[in-house]
């Protein structure tokens, strides 16, 4: 948190002396209604991330997203990701939510990769207009299999870094 | 219907459906679910905060032709790799990153390398980490994600050398 204070606050300052007073407050208005809008939907996100981590049934959570949850888990984890409405103030809220009821690293790799990979949110308000629908739709064709590949390649680095399970 | 707008009403229907499934698990449960969710949500805000309105500032007087300029079609498996750190590095939201994609390739970048800069720059943004990643999940966890992301922008930008597309 202090590094980003102070990284801003000189980032402000670089600003503020390359453009002047009217260049940093521009930054500001245009951030500021930006922060407003995204505000009622980081609650939407936390709330989402509550009610999920209390209507999940622990012990099958557990099953299908842990560490012994096999391809399975990894294709629920992904396809969970692909489908999971809203931005970073849904998914991270979320996925800590599936964390904290006993999915594992791998599967909540695989879900926070498709999620930012695959999931349509970001692909339809923001890369189809800038990037053109040509470029979008072949890089979500190539995405496809990473956040599996992701979700067992953490699940096999984890397994080796933490052999006893994770240390708390 | 703007395409922002059909994706609060999702976020939304979503929220008021795992609302109501606790609401029949009985109105103590919702009532916890509320409150941490708030909770949560009042810790979050002065992070937004200084995340959503600092970025503007980072984003400014990072120049976006430096970045660019390192994508030429013809820089291989280096500009793979430099394409790479720059979406690591690439600062702000979505259109601060799309932005620079496209910028890339109408300069003449190579479509591999702006696969890959535009997959590391989703995968493992360092701001994005920082300030969204961080706060809402155990930092242990964001960063065993990120190391486990590197090889991807990679092997994307390889899958698209080999199909030839887009």
């Amino acid at each position: 948190m202090i590094v980003i204070a102070v990284l801003v606050a000189v980032s402000a300052g670089l600003v503020w002396r390359r453009d002047g007073i009217n260049g940093v407050t521009e930054i500001l208005t245009h951030d500021l209604s930006l922060f407003g809008g995204i505000l009622p939907r980081v609650l939407a996100g936390c709330l989402l991330g509550a009610f999920i981590a209390e209507v999940l049934p622990h012990e099958k959570v557990s099953r299908s997203l842990g560490p012994n949850s096999g391809l399975k888990g990894l294709l629920i984890g992904a396809a969970f990701g692909a489908i999971l409405p809203g931005g970073p103030f849904t998914a991270y809220p979320v996925a800590s939510a599936l964390l904290a009821v006993g999915a594992d690293f791998g599967a909540t790799i695989a879900m926070v990769v498709s999620w930012t990979l695959i999931g349509y949110g970001r692909a339809i308000a923001w890369e189809l207009p800038i990037m053109g629908t040509e470029f979008t739709l072949w890089r979500i064709v190539i995405s496809l299999p990473l956040p599996v590949l992701a979700g067992a390649l953490g699940r096999f680095v984890y397994v080796r870094i933490y052999p006893k399970g994770a240390p708390e | 219907m703007s395409a922002a707008l059909i994706i609060d009403l999702i976020l939304w229907a979503s929220v008021a459906a795992v609302g109501f499934i606790a609401f029949r698990r009985g109105p103590a449960v919702l009532k916890v679910s509320l409150r941490e969710g708030t909770m949560d949500f009042i810790n979050i805000v002065p992070r937004i905060a200084l995340g959503v309105i600092g970025s503007g500032y980072i984003a400014a007087v990072i120049p976006q032709q430096i970045i660019t300029g390192w994508l030429g079609p013809d820089s291989g498996w280096l500009g793979v790799l430099t394409a790479t750190i720059a979406g690591a590095a690439t600062p702000g939201g979505p259109v601060i990153g799309f932005s620079i994609g496209a910028v890339a390739m109408k300069a003449g970048g190579g479509p591999p390398q702006v696969i890959a800069y535009v997959i590391a720059w989703a995968l493992f943004a360092f701001q994005r980490l920082l300030l969204w990643e961080i706060p809402f999940m155990p930092a242990r966890f964001v960063w065993f994600r990120a190391a486990v992301s590197l090889p991807f922008p990679f092997l994307a930008a390889a899958i698209a050398m080999a199909i030839g597309k887009p």
